[in-house]
C-alpha cells in the first residue's frame, strides 16, 4: 500500500525533499547482511510505497508540493531532479507568489478556501497513482503561517474527502526561542485544529535535533539542511519497510493503519514522538560496535526520563514501585520526572535482531494503568539494517513527552493574548477572539489528559 | 519581471534632495539582480560612456518618480541610469512645495490625483502579483512631506491590501528648513494613520555612520582598502569624496537598507522572509508601527575591503547605539519586537547562539519575551560574505518623536509662519491641534509601554478545565 505525502510550506518542502532522498539512498544501500533476495524485496516495497513508476528509470515521489511562494518549491524540485536519482512529478506542485507572511489566519481562511480545489485535484491525481492508498503524510511546521495554517486546512479537507484513509500529521515544532514572534500563537491554532481532523501527530522539535546535530553528530555550524537530514533519518527508521507478522520477505503492507493501531488506542491522545538509536557522524560510526542490550536500555531510559538523545541520559530517574495506588502514584511520577507511555512501538533493524530482548520495555510500570502492556507495546522486527548501522533501534511512542513543550507554548500564547498583541493580525481574515479561546481550552484539555495518566 | 523570483514591489520616489537616492538604490538592485553577469555589473556605473543600452534597456524600474521641481528628477533621467526608469512614470511640476506641507498635501494633491492613480494602476497591471508599496520621502520639506503623505491615503484607498512600508528621513536638530517641524508633525498624523510600517531614518546618524566608515578607511588599520575596479565605482568613488558630496553616501546606507529588506524575498534561503511577514511579527497593535533599523557590518555600507571579522561581533553591532540609523539606544529601551535579516554564509546555530549570547542584555516586553523573527537569506550583498540587518519596535524611537513635539510647540506657541499654511484651501488651526494629539497619543502609548519596563514577568492565570 501506498502513502502520499502533501509537503507543505517551506519546512513541510525542505524536510519532504530529505524524507524522500533518505529513503531513497537507504533503500539502495549495498548491504552485506541481508540475502539479495531480503533486499530486493525490501527496495520494491519501499518503492510501492513511496515512489511510483519511472518513466525513463527515475522513479517519482508520490508527493504533492505545496507552497504560497514559488522560491521553495523551484529549489526543492530541482535539488531533486539534479540529484538524478528520483524527481517530483512534473505537475505535482502548486504555488502562488504573495506567501502567507507567517499568519495562520491568512492561510487557512484565505488561501485555504482559494486554492482548496486545484490542491484537491493535485492530491486526488497522486492518490490515483497508487494500486491502493494507505493514507497521508503530511509535513508541515507549526509557526509559520502556509505550513501551518494552510497545513490545517488541507488536513480538515482531507478528512471530508478520504474519510477512510489514515492521515499522520509530520509537525515541526519551532525553536523555543524564536523564529517567528507569532509562532506560539500559529501553534495553538494548529495544534487544535489538527486535533479534531488528524488522526496521529508525529512531533519533531526542533530544539531536540538541533541537539542531536550538535551533540552526537559534531556538526559545527548547524544549518537546516542537517537538521532536516536527522529527521529525514529518524522518519525513514520508522517508515521503511519491516517485515510482517508472517516473517521475513513479507513485507508490512499498512505502515500507517498498523502504526496507529498500536499507538492512537484513544482519540484524547494523539501525539507521538520518536527516539532513535544510535545516532552519529560517519566518522564515528567506523569506531563503534553496538549490542542490543547496551542499545535498549539507552532506548528504555531515554523514554522514561524523556530524553531525546542517548547523551547526558538522566539514569537516576527509575520507573515507580508496583502496588502504590493510582493517584499517589501519579504524584510520584510527577515528582521523579517520570515519563509515562501510552503505548510504544519498537521497530529494530539489523543484525540478530531476534536476539534482542525486549522484557525492559514490558514492565508494566512504565505505562498507564488503562492498557495492558500485552496491548501497549509492540514490537516490529527486521533483519535488513537501516542505512549505515548494522543495528538501530527506533521507538515511537506515545507518552507525556510534550506534556511540557505544549504547556510552554500555551502558557506564552496566553500571556500574549492577555495583552491583544498582534491579535489585530488574525481578526483582519476571520480568526476572531473566540477562535483563540476555544484553541486555548482544547490545548488545556489536552494537557491535563497527558498529566493525569 | 526584474526582480527574480517572487512577489514585487513598486517603489515610489519622491521628494529632493531625496530623488538622488535612486541612484544608489537602483544601481546595487541591477548588481544584484544579475551576479555574474560581468558587462552588465561593470558598464552601468560611473563610466558614462560605455553604457550598454540594450542591457540596460531591458530592465525597467517599478517606480514612480515624483517631485515638484523638475531639477533633481532632471538629473536622474540624464545620469547613468536613465535607461532604467520610464520617463512616462514622472510627475513634476515646477514651482517646487516652498517647503509648505500644506502646499505638498492640498494644492499638489488635489491638483495631480487622478495622475497619481493613473500611474499607479498603470504600475500595478504590470505586477503578476502586488505585494507592497514603498513610500520613499522626508518629512521636512513640503513635497515629500505633503504629498508623499495624500499618497498614502490613496494608495490605502485604492489598493487597501497591499502593504505600505514608508521610509521617513527625519529632520535632524540642525536642518536649515525653519518649518520642518510643522511639515514633520503634519506628516506624522498621517503615518499614524496611512502607513502599515515606517521606517524612520535621520541624516545626522548617516552621517555619523559615513564618517565611522571613513575613520576605518582612512586609518590604513587591517588593511582595509577601497576595493579596486570595484563593481559599484561610483558609490565608492563617492566614497572618497563623501565630504563633498555627503549626501550620495548617506543614500547609499538607505539604498543598502531596503536591499537588505528585500533580500529574502529576492534570493533563495533556508529561512525566507517575506515582505508581509515584517508587519505581521513586527506591528503588535497597529498603531506602534515604527521599525528602528541597523545594518552591519558597516563596512559594507561602502564598497571597502576589510578582512572578515568575527561573525558574532556583526550581532552585537546590530544593537549598539553607533550603528542606528536614527538616534537610538534600544539596548536601554523596551523591546516590543525584534527581526534580524541575515544574508550570506550564515546558519541557524549561528544565529541561535548570537541570540542566546545577546538577549540577557536586552529588555523585552513581558508578553513578548522570545519576541524574535529570524530569516536566513543565502545570497550575500556584492562582494562581501555576509551582512545583517536589524529592525526593532522598541521604545527608544520615542525620543525623536518627542523632540519633534518640542521642536513643533517652540514654533506654534509663537505661531511662527503659521500663516503660510493657514493661506491654503483646507487648512485650519485645527489641523495642527489634531496632528499634535496624535502625536501625543503615540507618546504616551510608548511611555505606558516604558512604565511596565521594570515589573516583574508574571504569568497569568490560565484557563481552568476539568479532568
Amino acid at each position: 500500500m501506498s502513502i502520499v505525502t502533501v509537503q507543505l510550506g517551506q519546512c513541510g518542502n525542505q524536510i519532504g525533499f530529505e524524507v524522500f532522498d533518505a529513503l531513497f539512498i537507504d533503500s539502495h544501500c549495498p548491504q552485506r547482511l541481508s540475502s539479495k533476495r531480503e533486499n530486493e524485496a525490501y527496495q520494491a516495497s519501499c518503492k510501492e510505497r513511496f515512489f511510483s513508476e519511472e518513466e525513463n528509470g527515475v522513479p517519482i515521489a508520490r508527493a504533492v508540493l505545496v507552497d504560497m511562494e514559488p522560491k521553495v518549491i523551484n529549489q526543492t524540485l530541482s535539488k531533486a531532479a539534479q540529484s538524478g536519482r528520483w524527481k517530483y512529478g512534473q505537475h505535482s506542485s502548486f504555488c502562488q507568489k504573495q506567501g502567507s507572511g507567517n499568519n495562520w489566519a491568512y492561510g487557512y481562511s484565505v488561501h485555504g478556501p482559494r486554492h482548496e480545489e486545484s490542491i484537491r485535484n493535485l492530491i486526488q491525481k497522486e492518490v490515483e497513482k497508487c494500486d491502493s492508498l494507505s493514507g497521508f503524510f503530511i509535513i508541515m511546521s507549526m509557526a509559520g503561517g502556509t505550513g501551518s495554517g494552510l497545513g490545517a486546512f488541507v488536513t480538515q479537507n482531507l478528512q471530508d474527502q478520504y474519510s477512510n484513509s489514515l492521515k499522520m500529521n509530520q509537525i515541526i515544532w519551532p525553536y523555543g526561542t524564536g523564529e517567528v514572534i507569532v509562532q506560539n500563537y500559529n501553534s495553538i491554532l494548529t495544534l487544535s485544529h489538527l486535533y479534531r481532523s488528524s488522526d496521529a501527530l508525529l512531533v519533531h522539535e526542533n530544539d531536540a535535533v538541533h541537539k542531536i546535530c550538535a551533540k552526537l553528530m559534531n556538526i559545527k555550524q548547524i544549518s537546516f539542511s542537517d537538521i532536516n537530514q536527522v529527521l529525514a533519518h529518524q522518519l525513514g527508521s520508522v517508515f521503511q519497510p519491516t517485515y510482517s507478522a508472517e516473517g521475513s520477505f513479507h513485507y508490512r503492507r499498512n505502515p500507517l493503519g498498523d502504526l496507529m493501531e498500536n499507538l492512537v488506542p484513544h482519540p484524547e491522545f494523539k501525539m507521538l514522538g520518536v527516539r532513535n538509536i544510535p545516532q552519529m557522524s560517519e566518522n564515528s560510526l567506523a569506531y563503534s560496535t553496538f549490542t542490543w542490550a547496551g542499545l535498549l536500555k539507552h532506548l528504555r531510559q531515554m523514554l522514561i526520563s524523556n530524553a531525546k538523545m542517548e547523551e547526558g541520559i538522566d539514569w537516576q530517574i527509575r520507573p515507580p514501585l508496583p502496588g502504590l495506588p493510582s493517584l499517589s502514584k501519579m504524584s510520584l511520577n510527577k515528582e521523579l520526572h517520570f515519563n509515562t507511555s501510552i503505548a510504544n512501538l519498537l521497530i529494530l533493524r539489523g543484525k540478530d535482531v531476534h536476539s534482542a530482548d525486549l522484557e525492559g520495555f514490558k514492565d508494566p510500570a512504565l505505562y498507564t494503568s488503562w492498557l495492558e502492556p500485552v496491548n501497549a507495546f509492540n514490537v516490529w522486527r527486521t533483519q535488513r539494517a537501516f542505512s549505515k548501522y548494522e543495528k538501530s533501534a527506533a521507538l515511537v511512542s506515545n507518552s507525556q513527552f510534550l506534556v511540557k513543550p505544549l504547556d510552554m507554548i500555551v502558557g506564552k500564547a496566553w500571556n500574549m493574548f492577555a495583552s491583544k498583541a498582534y491579535v489585530h493580525q488574525y481578526t483582519k481574515f476571520g480568526i476572531e477572539e473566540e477562535d483563540f479561546l476555544d484553541s486555548f481550552a482544547l490545548l488545556e484539555q489536552v494537557v491535563a489528559s497527558y498529566c493525569t495518566l | 519581471m526584474w526582480i527574480p523570483g517572487a512577489s514585487l514591489l513598486t517603489k515610489f520616489l519622491l521628494p529632493s534632495p531625496l530623488l538622488v537616492m535612486a541612484n544608489p538604490f537602483t544601481e546595487y538592485y541591477i548588481v544584484e539582480t544579475q551576479p555574474g553577469s560581468n558587462s552588465l555589473l561593470i558598464r552601468v556605473v560611473g563610466d558614462g560612456g560605455s553604457i550598454s543600452k540594450g542591457k540596460i534597456c531591458s530592465l525597467k524600474a517599478r517606480a514612480v518618480l515624483i517631485d515638484m521641481e523638475e531639477g533633481v528628477v532632471n538629473e536622474i533621467l540624464q545620469g547613468p541610469l536613465r535607461d532604467v526608469f520610464d520617463s512616462k512614470q514622472l510627475i513634476t511640476d515646477i514651482s517646487g512645495s516652498g517647503n509648505n506641507w500644506a502646499v505638498g498635501h492640498k494644492v499638489f494633491g488635489s491638483r495631480y490625483q487622478e495622475e497619481i492613480l493613473e500611474k499607479l494602476r498603470k504600475s500595478a497591471e504590470h505586477c503578476d502579483c502586488l505585494q507592497c508599496f514603498f513610500v520613499i520621502h522626508s518629512m521636512g520639506g513640503g513635497t515629500g512631506s505633503g504629498l508623499g503623505t495624500y499618497l498614502l491615503k490613496v494608495l490605502e484607498d485604492e489598493f487597501p491590501e497591499v502593504y505600505r512600508f514608508v521610509t521617513s528621513v527625519y529632520p535632524s536638530g540642525e536642518d536649515d528648513v525653519i518649518t520642518s517641524p510643522y511639515n514633520s508633525i503634519l506628516a506624522m498624523k498621517e503615518l499614524n494613520e496611512h502607513a502599515d510600517c515606517v521606517l524612520p531614518i535621520d541624516n545626522q546618524s548617516l552621517f555619523d555612520i559615513i564618517s565611522k566608515i571613513d575613520l576605518v578607511v582612512n586609518s590604513g588599520k587591517l588593511g582595509t582598502t577601497i576595493k579596486p575596479k570595484s563593481l559599484v565605482t561610483s558609490s565608492a568613488g563617492t566614497f572618497k569624496k563623501w565630504q563633498e558630496k555627503p549626501f550620495d553616501a548617506m543614500n547609499n546606507i538607505v539604498a543598502n537598507l531596503l536591499l537588505s529588506l528585500t533580500s529574502s524575498a529576492r534570493f533563495e534561503g533556508s529561512l525566507n522572509m517575506d515582505l508581509n511577514e515584517i508587519s505581521m511579527n513586527l506591528v503588535p497593535f497597529p498603531q506602534l508601527h515604527y521599525l528602528v533599523s541597523s545594518l552591519t557590518p558597516l563596512y559594507t555600507l561602502a564598497d571597502v575591503n576589510v578582512p572578515p571579522r568575527r561573525l558574532d561581533q556583526m550581532f552585537s553591532d546590530a544593537f549598539s547605539k553607533d550603528h542606528q540609523l536614527i538616534r537610538a539606544d534600544p539596548k536601554h529601551s523596551l523591546y516590543l519586537a525584534c527581526a534580524l535579516m541575515v544574508r550570506g554564509n550564515v546558519q541557524i546555530s549561528d544565529l541561535r547562539r548570537n541570540i542566546e549570547r545577546l538577549k540577557p542584555s536586552l529588555r523585552f516586553v513581558s508578553w513578548n519575551q522570545e519576541g524574535w523573527k529570524t530569516s536566513l537569506c543565502s545570497v550575500p550583498p556584492v562582494g562581501h560574505s555576509h551582512s545583517l540587518l536589524a529592525l526593532a519596535n522598541n521604545t527608544c524611537v520615542k525620543p525623536t518623536f518627542v523632540e519633534l513635539r518640542e521642536r513643533f510647540l517652540r514654533l506654534y506657541k509663537k505661531k511662527a509662519h503659521l500663516h503660510h499654511y493657514l493661506q491654503i484651501e483646507g487648512m485650519e488651526e485645527s489641523c495642527f491641534t489634531e496632528a499634535e494629539s496624535s502625536l501625543s497619543a503615540l507618546i504616551r502609548e510608548y511611555n505606558q509601554l516604558d512604565a511596565t519596563k521594570s515589573r516583574p514577568v508574571e504569568d497569568l492565570p490560565r484557563l481552568s478545565v476539568a479532568v
